[in-house]
């Protein structure tokens, strides 16, 4: 089930995390941190590779014994973690690719408010909505 | 089809809105920055909805490729006529009937008057640029009408 999701900004700043269990929010800020260094490791060994269909997905950026992560960066170098459980192992590639899609159309729609400023901290109610019925379906459906 | 016909008009009417409010002296360079600023939003919000589906862009030539072809047919239904650049930063984009000035002239008649036009498109281009990462100045000229050039200066770290 997916813990955590978070997004974080151009210049690297966070601009939104949700977990499913508040008390451990902190610690998610941190591994949150660390995953911006495997995104950009990623996005410089795809342009060096040179291959001709990039992706936005990035695929698995980090593994470890309690939690696994998954990264997105959009064309506005806005980026999209997902951290999942180890434990579990029943999200499926093309499951997590489908959440990411969800949450890149919710930024989309997001940045058509006036009322935000893209790269100011995330406060819409109807997003933090979406992403906590994605956060649910998600942890629901394992 | 009236729908391409509403952006002409709201465009107009911005420029002759933001002409009309400031009559003084000084009319030139804050009128045009409001209307270039106006343009820096709209481009800067505009470019996340029109790159969702776009795959990932590579380097920065790639970007002003995707500029010149998706972004410009999306805003004025047509591509861009021609790409010009020297490699070091500098490029320029040529239209050669743009569409906010394809319906004020085909001659040099109103030439003086047709710089306010290109305003807000250089926004609109400063702002998408901004976006996908590109800080840059953009200027325009026209020699004709209704050919216009847009001159791109990124700015390297």
């Amino acid at each position: 089930m997916a813990v955590c999701i978070g997004f974080i900004g151009k210049e690297n700043s966070p601009l939104f995390l949700r977990c499913i269990n508040p008390s451990q929010e902190l610690q998610f800020h941190y591994i949150m941190h660390t995953c911006i260094d495997f995104v950009e490791e990623k996005i410089i060994q795809s342009n060096k590779s040179g291959s001709d269909v990039r992706e936005l997905y990035l695929g698995l950026l980090y593994s470890s014994e309690e939690v696994k992560a998954y990264g997105f960066v959009t064309n506005t170098k806005v980026k999209i973690v997902i951290i999942i459980d180890s434990t579990n192992s029943l999200l499926r590639d093309n499951e997590i690719r489908a959440i990411f899609r969800k949450l890149h159309n919710a930024y989309t729609e997001l940045v058509c408010n006036p009322f935000y400023t893209p790269g100011d901290p995330i406060t819409a109610k109807s997003f933090s909505i979406l992403v906590d019925e994605l956060l649910a379906s998600s942890s629901s459906s394992s | 089809m009236a729908d391409d016909a509403l952006f002409d008009f709201l465009h107009m009417e911005i420029v002759s809105q933001v002409t009309k409010s400031d009559p003084g002296s000084l009319q030139d360079g804050v009128t045009m920055s409001k209307l270039e600023q106006i343009g820096y939003s709209t481009g800067y919000r505009f470019i996340e909805r029109l790159t969702k589906d776009l795959s990932r862009f590579k380097d920065e030539l790639e970007v002003m490729k995707a500029i010149c072809k998706d972004f410009w047919s999306a805003v004025f239904k047509k591509q861009v006529d021609n790409l010009r650049t020297n490699h070091q930063g500098v490029y320029v984009l040529q239209d050669n009937k743009f569409r906010f000035l394809a319906s004020i002239s085909n001659s040099r008649q109103y030439l003086e008057l047709a710089p306010k036009y290109l305003v807000f498109t250089c926004g609109l281009l400063r702002g998408a640029l901004a976006s996908l990462g590109l800080t840059c100045i953009v200027t325009a000229e026209v020699t004709t009408m209704p050919a216009c050039k847009f001159q791109v200066h990124l700015q390297r770290a």
